[in-house]
């Protein structure tokens, strides 16, 4: 074979394997989808896993139940649900409801009690009524949640927990926040 | 040798004193290199365009250290900022140092195996001329409405897609760099392969002809990769496919798969020719055959093979796999292996020779000194959990520079020292080339030196601002930056000097230099060298 034609043979197929090439770019775009899809990597039209929380103790269940008094102060004071049950490390929610039945605003204080009483300090509150005072128009309605998570540490023997809060007047702060 | 084309319609002059063989000379004037075939020719053009391209990223790299002096934002614009960073990457890597590469093969190969010119003339023509066109579509980028795609060089989709005009223009331009690059590397390949001298077997080549051979093949395999990608980035822009566009079911990540598939092996592609003129320079100024030179070609090839696995460790924070992080940072690690075996080589070149150190000779010790400085950061970088801290960071910067500038750019720089004489017949003046030396080293790192702090202290790359805590090392940085430029005009200086006024060089002007372009060709070289091949022993 002469040299120019040797020359020509060869470029030709250095041509068809830089062409090829240019055809291997675009042959790693389903070559990339099968791999993430074998290895499960990269998976982005799946649903996200749905987040859990790993600390909730299903194996037990505690009854809260909900108590309320209003101390010397003209409010209707009561709970949504008289109880609920929930397991340890759950995120719960319950409702309270007061209407001020008085002709005037007035501004009230609740102040929470446990029974038994050691079952307070393993009752962890997000949210609470009770953490600020709340102060109500004449005849108003208001309803008030609390968001709370019993400790999963809480001690075995304690599988009922009464909570009670009790509402005192502000004194002389009247409508006044 | 039908396949040399000899096209001069019309005979000339003798020029050269040296053109023994009784042929006619280049043609005259302009149409002489608009229509040129002859590998002198075309590896001369060659050069100079990458020096002119070399200038140009230069200044955009000033602007950049200019922009970088102090914190705060002092002259350019943050897009404007990102647009320079840019263009510098894409203009060094495929407009300076890849062409200055080719342009050493045009000379050298058919020179180094005594062949008459290189085996596709017309096409090697072709292969330079596609250049100025893509350069001129990267600059005129910056002029279009949003300027030039201020992307980072990497191309990286989504921004790709959402880039204006600009965009298309460096897409067009890359597309046109690559097609030269693989005719170019075509033509290297059949050359090396068919038309050596007879005897000279491909383990009698020099070193400077076997990483030119694989690099060759390093770039029509890699080439066309990019071409690829950067082909789905313009589907996805214009014509509603979803390659990158997460809106469609794309995916950004894939693009970085896809361009590092390239860009790894394109890394190689940069630094192998520059090994080759290293394994040249060092033999003959240590006045020793090279050390261990089977085992250079084998490290060589084996670096080039190893180049295709490791890609993904630019993209370690992804988000990919633990066992992928694992394999591709083990697959870096093993890249070390021959490059180690390679700067070995060169050391047991020069134990025991008799060394002297002329500029070609002081440039191929910065490359060795620098260039291992380089690697160590890269091995550095290739561990997981340190490059999650170091990504994108000035580290990263400081890096690449070494094996780029220090490796690929001081590589070259021996190179043109080295066959300057040979070249143009005449003797650069030895003491400016070597300050030019100790002058490009000393700036050198200044600039890039501290920038290894910077990233440690964490100063990210590709942005035009940064906390006033790093002031001090981007001042020192930026005034070394400014050096090194001012540098390069003295090295313009010595080559036009050189090829205007120098002392007439002799055939062999250094002593333990010994391819077939030392012993076998007079200095000048005649236009056609070789018409009969020489035979090797």
């Amino acid at each position: 074979m002469s040299l120019e034609k040797q020359n020509r043979s060869l470029s030709r197929r250095l041509t068809i394997v830089a062409i090829g090439m240019f055809g291997f770019a675009f042959a790693l775009v389903p070559f990339y989808n099968q791999i993430c899809a074998a290895l499960g990597v990269n998976s982005l039209v799946e649903k996200a896993e749905v987040s859990q929380n790993t600390q909730v103790d299903t194996s037990r269940t505690v009854t809260i139940e909900l108590d309320s008094n209003a101390h010397n102060l003209p409010w209707r004071f009561r709970p949504l649900v008289s109880e609920i049950r929930v397991h340890p490390g759950e995120l719960a929610m319950v409702e309270y409801e007061i209407v001020n039945v008085r002709e005037a605003p007035v501004t009230g204080q609740a102040i929470p009690s446990y029974g038994p009483q050691r079952a307070g300090e393993y009752f962890q509150k997000i949210e609470c009524f009770c953490f600020r005072q709340q102060t109500l128009a004449p005849g108003e309605t208001r309803r008030m949640p609390v968001l709370f998570v019993v400790d999963p540490k809480l001690p075995k023997d304690v599988n009922t927990i009464a909570m009670s809060y009790t509402f005192f007047e502000v004194p002389g702060r009247g409508g006044k926040t | 040798m039908s396949s040399i084309v000899h096209d001069h319609a019309q005979p000339h002059g003798h020029g050269h004193a040296h053109d023994e063989h009784g042929h006619h000379g280049p043609a005259k004037g302009l149409m002489r290199w608009v229509t040129t075939t002859n590998h002198k020719d075309i590896g001369t053009m060659y050069l100079w365009f990458s020096f002119v391209m070399f200038s140009l990223g230069g200044l955009m790299a000033v602007g950049i250290r200019l922009e970088l002096f102090s914190p705060g934002l002092q002259f350019v614009d943050p897009d404007f900022f990102n647009q320079l960073t840019t263009m510098h990457g894409l203009i060094m890597v495929f407009g300076a140092i890849m062409p200055v590469f080719v342009g050493f093969a045009n000379w050298q190969i058919p020179m180094m195996i005594g062949a008459p010119d290189m085996a596709f003339a017309r096409l090697n023509n072709w292969s330079f001329w596609l250049l100025p066109f893509a350069a001129m579509l990267l600059v005129l980028s910056f002029f279009t409405p949003g300027g030039a795609p201020g992307v980072g060089w990497t191309l990286y989709a989504p921004l790709t897609v959402q880039m204006g005009i600009g965009m298309d223009l460096t897409i067009f331009a890359v597309h046109i760099l690559g097609m030269s690059s693989i005719l170019g590397s075509i033509n290297i390949i059949t050359t090396i392969l068919n038309m050596r001298a007879p005897g000279m077997t491909l383990m009698k080549m020099p070193l400077f002809c076997w990483t030119w051979l694989i690099t060759a093949y390093l770039l029509v395999a890699a080439m066309p990769v990019l071409a690829g990608a950067v082909t789905m980035t313009l589907t996805d822009r214009h014509f509603g496919t979803t390659f990158f566009n997460a809106a469609g079911g794309g995916d950004p990540v894939l693009y970085q798969h896809i361009f590092w598939f390239f860009g790894h092996p394109e890394v190689y592609i940069i630094a192998l020719p520059g090994f080759g003129v290293i394994s040249q320079v060092i033999p003959a100024f240590s006045r020793k055959p090279l050390f261990g030179y089977a085992s250079m070609v084998y490290a060589t090839s084996a670096i080039a093979i190893i180049s295709f696995i490791v890609w993904a460790h630019h993209m370690y924070t992804v988000g990919m796999p633990v066992t992928g992080q694992l394999f591709f940072m083990y697959a870096t690690m093993i890249i070390a292996v021959p490059t180690g075996v390679k700067v070995f080589n060169w050391v047991a070149t020069m134990w025991k020779g008799s060394l002297t150190f002329e500029t070609p000779m002081l440039f191929a010790l910065g490359f060795l000194f620098m260039f291992t400085l380089g690697g160590f950061t890269g091995l550095v970088l290739s561990i997981v959990p340190i490059d999650i801290q170091m990504h994108d960071t000035y580290y990263v910067v400081a890096h690449f520079h070494y094996v780029m500038v220090a490796g690929a750019l001081f590589a070259a720089f021996a190179g043109v020292y080295f066959w300057l004489p040979k070249w143009t017949g005449r003797m650069y003046n030895e003491t400016l080339g070597k300050i030019h030396f100790w002058l490009t080293l000393i700036f050198f790192n200044m600039i890039f030196f501290v920038q290894h702090f910077l990233g440690m202290a964490g100063m990210p790359r590709r942005i035009p601002d940064y906390h006033p805590m790093f002031e001090t090392w981007n001042k020192i940085s930026s005034i070394g930056a400014f050096g090194m430029g001012l540098a390069q005009l003295l090295f313009l200086y010595i080559v036009i000097k050189t090829i205007r006024s120098g002392e007439p060089a002799p055939q062999r002007p250094w002593e333990g230099a010994d391819s077939l372009e030392w012993t076998h060709l007079p200095t000048p070289p005649p236009y056609h060298s070789f018409e009969t091949q020489p035979v090797v022993k």
